[in-house]
């Protein structure tokens, strides 16, 4: 065992050396495959992860997060804190030092105004910001001095690194946005495909939705980075053909998210050529219950809405027994193999906010159906489905069009047949399901459905944003156009209330102890949030790319600037 | 002849614009929005903006006449201002994709080059192959090498592209790798290492697409061959002690080319279309990509101007299809 480490431990080093020694640009072209083109490289006309990630090798924030989730500063000399005096002990302000000698791809000077701009650009009211949410509750940007950014809030933030911070929330230059705020924002196609940055790379190329050729940043501020004199991020295709690109014929170093079936992973893995790399994040697949009947016999504007709660799944004893008979090892398997992990939690990570909670892992058939009995639901006519009061127990779970989820439809709608409950599925276009079109019977939002099925996330490592979306407050319903978070139109008053502590607690372990408790009243106590899977992330990589690290917290390509040939 | 050229271009003028407007409303009214693709981190009042900013929310005859302008006044006024140095469209709004808040034609500009590389050639290369399979299919009917050609046209025909591309894919590059699978468009072919580069990365999306083209031409080549060669004209040629050649090759090919130039015609609009499949397969990033992206991405202005410049095509080549009746055959006369 001590052999082998030590073995391991001197090819690693061997498998780093190089980087001990490189040069910028010493290490020639580096192909990187994103299946899903990148359209724009300004992260803040698009949300898409392939236009945040292909933007993050260019523009960058004064932070970023590392691998474990932590902040780490990229622009600035260090992360402020209440302990260093960077932010101020009523948590309203936070101060962030520029490093000194900062240089734009184009020579000029990186200063604080460039930061003010940025806000400004972004919470300009005209201009429909993708990433306005990164600067809420802001109430002024200041240039303090050439190297000095002074962020104040209009109430004490308990995570004030929103802003600038992760590659959704970049520092772009003033002068060459200057033109582009307002209603001008999209119209200023040169400037939004070919940003002035300061990452490791700048863009000397970009054909739309096709392929972005880049070269290295001739002012990084590191002079040694990157070991790549240029970079050819390639998109098109599907996941399955990036994959093989890397992992069988070698023609690609780099492969964003092959999320392919897993027994075309393990194929794919005897290729030789390269390997899977995985991380898990907060990506959750889970099945949500509707707390509100969604009858069509009831009048539109009175279906899934909170003034009629659902006859069925009111009742906590049923949900549990339908979580209760699901394996969610086998739905793992069968959807996502190394890109998957069963889970109870709603947040599953970072690690310090999850909660301990595995008891939903095993399933139990048996205990299920006792519970059921037990809530009075019992097969009295002998049709293989349990009724109640005349009422059958039957439900309908609706998803997006996927492969993966009409697997784990089918896999599901066994486990409670079994169970003893009638299950119709339904499958929705995924335009269509997450669209958002309040005159659309078939969005998520509206929910006219008992159960339905997708999977969501948080952005960055906070989860207090993603926990508060199910205030009582946030139910969609025909008064808000169908636009609220709440999708299961959960309303707990001790929920609220706990919330709004952890909006106002600073302390990390009390913030961790909060959100763990609110998580399992959303899972384990309620069984309103009934989580099946934690999807990860899974890229490919070529045996000759070295110093890549898998962050889910930040973009992929986090750390290009680390990349280099393995010779 | 020019008369009626002219008649058929003034007919085609309001037909186009009943085509516009009916691509605009049934695209429009598709279900889906570009809402689908903004991620669920963003919060509902973000999402609202964003969408707002892409003017999704204004009414559909807005937006139409809007594109209507921007499709037949600017756009026509960018492209000669890019050929002449002039500023007639100055800085008016072009039609911007909402996907990408690219101008649309730039990036069909963009795919054009790939797809007529690889979808014209494959075409060009059917063409030169299915003809002389189906004359020689014909006058050599029952044969074995009618009956191969038969066996061929059926198989390239009936198995899709998606198939065949895989098939290719699996034996020529993984197994043997001597293809990339993944086109490169940045490829500058400027001396013969990059135009063997060229050639190789061609091969297998052109093979693929060169026989299932190849296939349907073919066999309407062989069909009209045969019809042809049965007829009383070609007796009285071959009594009159024409050789051979000269019979088939010019009295009865001239005249069984009227329904394959139809075909072959009617064919040349898929080239701008792409090959949505074959190019998805393959990386290539041509038009077919474009429109099968914007439809995942619910990009409507880039669906609508690529759906009608496909209309445009189709009436187009319709047109020139009418024209090569009449220098084909004499007796077609349109005045």
């Amino acid at each position: 065992m001590t052999l082998r480490t030590t073995l391991l431990g001197a090819a690693a080093v061997m498998a780093l050396a190089p980087a001990a020694f490189a040069e910028r640009g010493a290490d020639g072209n580096v192909n990187v495959l994103y299946w899903q083109a990148p359209s724009i490289m300004n992260p803040y006309l698009s949300s898409g992860t392939k236009d945040v990630e292909a933007g993050s090798l260019v523009v960058e924030g004064l932070a970023g997060f590392n691998e474990v989730g932590e902040v780490i500063p990229r622009l600035a000399v260090e992360i402020p804190t209440v302990e260093n005096g960077g932010v101020s002990a009523d948590l309203t302000t936070i101060t962030w030092k520029l490093q000194p000698g900062l240089l734009w791809s184009d020579g000029t000077p990186v200063t604080a105004a460039d930061a003010v701009f940025t806000w400004q650009y972004c919470t300009d009211e005209a201009g429909g910001c993708a990433q306005a949410a990164r600067y809420e509750g802001i109430s002024t940007v200041e240039a303090v001095d050439d190297l000095t950014v002074k962020i104040t809030f209009a109430a004490p933030k308990p995570n004030p690194y929103q802003a600038f911070v992760g590659g959704t929330s970049p520092i772009l230059q003033a002068a060459q946005f200057k033109d582009c705020t307002g209603t001008k924002m999209a119209e200023c196609t040169a400037q939004n495909n070919a940003p002035i940055g300061t990452g490791p790379f700048m863009v000397t190329d970009f054909k739309v939705n096709d392929v972005v050729t880049l070269a290295a940043n001739p002012n990084y501020r590191d002079p040694a980075k990157p070991a790549f004199a240029t970079m050819t991020l390639k998109g098109g295709g599907d996941a399955a053909a990036a994959a093989r690109a890397v992992m069988e014929t070698g023609e690609f170093d780099y492969a964003w998210n092959t999320q392919i079936a897993p027994d075309m992973q393990a194929a794919m893995a005897g290729g030789g050529k390269g390997v899977f790399v995985n991380g898990f994040g907060t990506l959750v697949e889970r099945i949500e219950m509707n707390m509100t009947d969604p009858s069509p016999e009831l009048a539109e504007g009175m279906r899934s809405t909170s003034a009629h709660p659902h006859p069925i799944l009111s009742d906590i004893k049923v949900r549990m027994a339908l979580s209760m008979a699901i394996d969610r090892q086998l739905l793992v398997d069968v959807g996502y193999g190394a890109a998957g992990r069963p889970t109870c939690n709603l947040v599953p990570a970072p690690e310090m906010f999850a909660s301990d909670n595995t008891g939903c892992i095993p399933q139990q058939m048996d205990a299920a159906k006792a519970l059921l009995d037990e809530a009075g639901w019992v097969d009295s006519d002998a049709d293989g489905i349990r009724d109640k009061d005349g009422k059958k127990l039957a439900i309908l779970y609706q998803s997006s069009v996927n492969p993966v989820r009409q697997d784990f439809q089918a896999l599901v709608k066994g486990w409670w047949n079994e169970l003893g409950v009638e299950v119709e599925l339904k499958q929705i276009d995924a335009s269509i399901f997450f669209g958002g079109d309040p005159a659309s019977p078939d969005t998520f939002q509206k929910f006219y459905a008992d159960v339905e099925m997708y999977a969501n996330n948080f952005d960055g490592t906070d989860p207090e944003p993603y926990l508060a979306q199910y205030l009582c407050d946030k139910i969609p319903g025909p008064d808000n156009q169908w636009q609220g978070e709440n999708i299961n139109r959960f309303c707990d008053p001790a929920y609220d209330a706990l919330v709004a502590e952890l909006g106002q607690t600073a302390d990390m372990a009390k913030r961790a102890e909060i959100a763990k408790k609110l998580n399992d009243m959303l899972t384990k106590d309620s069984f309103v949030v009934v989580p099946l899977v934690d999807r990860g992330r899974l890229s490919a990589h070529g045996n000759t790319l070295g110093g890549v690290v898998l962050n889910v917290w930040d973009t992929e390509l986090w750390n290009a600037q680390d990349w280099f040939r393995v010779k | 002849m020019l008369t009626f050229i002219i008649r058929r271009i003034l007919f085609a003028i309001p037909t186009l614009l009943l085509i516009s407007f009916v691509i605009f409303f049934i695209v429009d009214k598709a279900p889906g929005g570009p809402g689908a693709n903004i991620p669920l981190t963003i919060p509902p009042d973000v999402r609202a903006k964003i969408l707002e900013s892409m003017g999704v929310n204004d009414p559909l005859m807005v937006r139409y006449v809007l594109w209507l302008k921007q499709f037949f006044l600017i756009e026509p006024g960018h492209l000669i201002d890019s050929w002449l140095g002039t500023d007639w469209a100055g800085d008016a709004q072009r039609i911007l994709s909402w996907e990408s808040r690219s101008p649309v034609f730039d990036v069909i500009a963009d795919r054009i080059p790939q797809t007529f590389t690889v979808v014209g050639t494959a075409y060009l290369l059917a063409i030169l192959i299915a003809v002389p399979i189906g004359v020689y299919s014909a006058y050599r009917q029952y044969s074995w090498f009618d009956q191969l050609g038969t066996f061929v046209a059926l198989v390239g025909y009936s198995v899709p592209t998606f198939f065949t591309g895989f098939l290719v894919i699996v034996v020529f590059a993984i197994n043997l790798q001597w293809f990339p699978t993944i086109y490169d468009t940045t490829l500058q072919v400027t001396d013969w290492a990059s135009f063997w580069k060229q050639l190789r990365q061609m091969a297998m999306p052109v093979a693929v697409l060169a026989l299932f083209n190849a296939a349907e031409i073919s066999r309407f080549t062989r069909a009209a061959m045969l019809e042809n060669l049965s007829q009383d004209y070609v007796r009285t040629a071959r009594a009159k002690g024409l050789g051979e050649r000269a019979v088939v090759l010019k009295h009865v090919l001239r005249n069984s080319m009227i329904p394959v130039v139809t075909v072959i015609a009617l064919g040349i609009p898929n080239i701008f279309g792409g090959a949505i499949i074959t190019e998805t397969l393959f990386a290539i990033n041509g038009i077919g990509s474009a429109v099968i992206g914007a439809i995942k991405a619910n990009d409507l202005p880039m669906l609508q101007t690529l759906t009608f410049i496909f209309a445009v095509l189709i009436v187009l080549f319709n047109l020139i299809a009418d024209i090569l009746y009449g220098i084909l055959d004499p007796r077609i006369r349109y005045d």
